[in-house]
């Protein structure tokens, strides 16, 4: 009697708690006939991408609000803003997107894509919202690759935010000093190890700053060890194919080499949690000679206005060269240069109440009329439509630079679910050469984590 | 490890009535009802992660892919893979390291020393050292790492401008010496404040004789105090040790950097289940973890219950 009394007693006191903690779950949606829509990026006013969540805030909302309004729908949106770490991000959204939490349109790497929708997190848009999706008149206006970044397994799961581009950047003052040419191109990896020698001589603290190691996360695969492995003329996966141990792998492993090796980069930055901040902040500082970046460094790293490294002489003093191939000719596809492309993708979160009104949420932000305004206040990028580009970044010689120069001889990561872990066996590659390992051993090692990664040798040709 | 105590049974103190069936049936009903939420909060949010993250060790699961969407069980996979990790045997290495050297030799002794030397002082220099020194254990720890990375700074770091070093890398070149003072730093108040309460219990007179025998200090320490506050002392052992080895806070210096020389096994968890997604195996360290918790518990809490 006693038991059964006290087990009821115990049972009533965890379903009660149980119900206590179910109400502590979150709730969203209107009350009456509002719509609430959320978005989020990871961005806030005042510190990471501040220009972006400004202008999605101040004008998107506004005025995405007011035109539904006009149509006799009640629409509230609201912004979420983060402001952490890429890697951060992608946690945090992942396990809102597992628990069926997270805002109705939501902001993603190119990079994710193939793992979200394999997880069940991302769906096809056209599954999501209907037909309108695929019909969108923003399609044409975007370039075959770009849109590559949006699709998985050939069906489209976002809208490209925009793309982007890898240069050798340098500070026109330091290579002054160096007694080396203001328009600077180099044109294969000796010369960049020579003007490296020359900016050494000099006396400047970091000749040649390429991202190594793993605390920079994925920048060191984009603005490190992919770039110079196309310029080896090597793909990291060709054909379903795996690269393992490859002469160009090692070829670039061996650039590294050379340069930490030989005293011309600083492996401490490569190895400081904060290295790559750390580097932005030398090079603007006049301490880094010749940098490896996208052309985020030039929007949001030195621009003048809001960068986090500002630097108000930036027209005049930062310069900008194509990546050289190892030899002329012996970049990937046979080019004298190469670079290496990403960029954001927008979607819709499937567990949203209305996949309708978030996706014209989604595609208003995308539109040639929310491009243009959002480069009014300096922030201009390449955005994925040609109709706007061409307008918009003539203002920017940067931007035309990559638009122009780069995008057409770019190459892009394999939109797979694997390749994230890849990309840390690379990462851990650079890291071992830094340290000392030899470019051929680092290149085993990696093609050993390679093989437990993709499923075993028969998925890697070396 | 959390024992559940019944409270004291009251119905003695009620007014004199015959004990019967029925009342000692509502005296466990009540007794029930009363430690059923502690219970029901211990089942919610200790008991059931903890099997959860038994569960996970043997599958799989990620963050993302295939493997978020349809986890796996495979048994011991995650286990035998965490063997064979070099990584793994180095962060279980810097662990003991971490423990030796910021619990048991550094905030122990430290603390000890500070309340052996304030132990009779009154005034103005005791507020001061035990002002500091509990400043430094009630500030939340993010706090104090942020702090802490300001100070180490190579470039423009408090610290090296008042040593006059320049170009030290505290965190890039000496990450565990870093984090180990760190963790000095920040947990000695506990020590300190136990072996201050510890040495009020000592009988004076004890000493006193002691003094009066001739005994040095060393000597008075080790046959007059330690056996009076041998209790505390592995008390206090037992619980900065398991704290020091499941703190998380030197991924606020480090982040287990650089390439993994100061990543004690709770950043390394962290680092694989997220940062590369692997929850699965993130889940079989953590329980790898929690059975070296039970070993070091039993071991201490033997040597406790032993020649008492």
């Amino acid at each position: 009697m006693g038991v059964r009394k006290r087990s009821l007693g115990f049972t009533a006191v965890l379903a009660a708690s149980g119900l206590a903690l179910a109400a502590c779950g979150q709730s969203s949606g209107g009350g009456g006939d509002t719509i609430e829509l959320t978005i989020a990026q990871n961005a806030i006013a005042g510190g990471k991408n501040a220009a972006a969540a400004e202008f999605i805030a101040n004008w998107v909302i506004p005025k995405f609000e007011e035109a539904q309004k006009a149509k006799g729908k009640d629409v509230k949106v609201k912004f979420v803003p983060s402001g952490v770490d890429d890697e951060q991000y992608k946690t945090k959204l992942s396990l809102d997107l597992k628990s069926g939490k997270g805002a109705d349109v939501i902001d993603i790497d190119g990079i994710w894509a193939g793992e979200f929708a394999q997880a069940g997190y991302i769906k096809p848009l056209s599954e999501l919202v209907g037909p309108e999706a695929d019909s969108w008149d923003g399609w044409q206006q975007i370039p075959e690759a770009v849109q590559g970044m949006a699709t998985y397994e050939g069906k489209k799961y976002a809208l490209p935010v925009g793309t982007d581009g890898r240069v050798l950047y340098f500070s026109k003052p330091v290579f002054a000093k160096a007694g080396l040419p203001a328009d600077w191109q180099p044109k294969s990896w000796q010369e960049v190890l020579d003007a490296g020698a020359k900016l050494k001589a000099a006396g400047v603290p970091v000749p040649i700053q390429i991202n190594a190691g793993t605390a920079m996360g994925e920048a060191t695969s984009m603005q490190g060890v992919l770039p110079l492995l196309a310029g080896a003329g090597g793909e990291v996966q060709k054909d379903g194919k795996w690269t393992g141990a490859s002469q160009p792998l090692k070829d670039a492993l061996g650039l590294y080499q050379k340069i930490y090796g030989g005293g011309l980069g600083d492996p401490r930055l490569q190895q400081d949690a904060k290295g790559r901040d750390k580097s932005f902040q030398r090079f603007a500082e006049g301490e880094v000679g010749i940098l490896m970046e996208g052309d985020y460094f030039w929007r949001g790293v030195v621009n003048p206005k809001d960068g986090i490294a500002k630097m108000d002489d930036r027209d005049q003093s930062v310069g900008y060269a194509l990546i050289p191939a190892i030899e002329p000719g012996k970049g990937i596809r046979g080019q004298d240069f190469v670079s290496m492309s990403g960029g954001a993708l927008r979607t819709v979160n499937p567990h949203s109440k209305h996949p309708k009104e978030a996706f014209e949420l989604l595609a208003f932000t995308l539109s040639p009329e929310a491009l243009k305004e959002e480069a009014k206040n300096g922030s201009v990028r390449v955005t994925p439509r040609t109709d706007v580009n061409k307008e918009l970044l003539a203002g920017d010689p940067l931007l035309t630079f990559i638009s122009e120069k780069v995008l057409p001889l770019t190459a892009y990561r394999p939109p797979v679910a694997v390749y994230p872990q890849v990309s840390v066996a690379l990462q851990e590659a650079t890291s071992a050469v830094v340290g000392g390992t030899t470019p051929d051993q680092a290149a085993a090692d990696y093609q050993k984590k390679l093989e437990g990664i993709v499923g075993g040798a028969g998925n890697i040709a070396s | 490890m959390a024992q559940a105590t019944s409270l004291p049974d009251t119905t003695e103190e009620q007014p004199a009535r015959r004990y019967s069936e029925d009342a000692a049936g509502l005296g466990r009903l009540r007794a029930g009802a009363f430690t059923a939420p502690a219970l029901a909060l211990i089942a919610v949010f200790l008991v059931f992660p903890a099997l959860w993250v038994l569960y996970l060790g043997i599958t799989n699961y990620r963050l993302t892919g295939i493997a978020a969407a349809d986890p796996k069980v495979v048994g011991i996979d995650n286990f035998l893979t965490a063997l064979a990790n070099p990584r793994f045997w180095n962060s279980t290495w810097l662990t003991v390291e971490f423990v030796a050297g910021s619990a048991v030799i550094g905030q122990a002794v430290l603390g000890f020393t500070i309340a052996w030397v304030l132990r009779d002082r009154r005034g103005p220099l005791r507020r001061i050292v035990e002002g500091i020194v509990i400043l430094a254990w009630i500030l939340p720890s993010a706090v104090v790492a942020f702090l802490w990375v300001a100070l180490l700074d190579p470039r423009d770091g408090t610290l090296n401008a008042v040593l006059g070093l320049t170009d030290f890398a505290w965190l890039l070149d000496h990450p565990m010496l870093s984090i180990i003072v760190f963790n000095i730093w920040r947990g000695t108040a506990f020590s300190m404040m136990l072996y201050a309460a510890a040495l009020g219990n000592v009988p004076p007179s004890h000493l006193e004789s002691a003094r009066l025998a001739g005994a040095s200090n060393w000597q008075q320490l080790r046959d007059v105090v330690f056996p009076h506050i041998r209790g505390h002392v592995l008390t206090n052992l037992l619980l900065i040790s398991l704290w020091t080895f499941n703190d998380f806070s030197p991924f606020m210096l480090t982040a287990g950097g650089p390439d993994g020389k100061s990543e004690v096994l709770a950043v390394h968890v962290y680092n694989e289940a997220v940062r590369n997604g692997s929850l699965g195996y993130g889940a079989a360290i953590s329980t790898i973890i929690l059975l070296i918790n039970l070993v070091v518990a039993v071991f201490y809490l033997r040597l406790l219950r032993s020649k008492r």
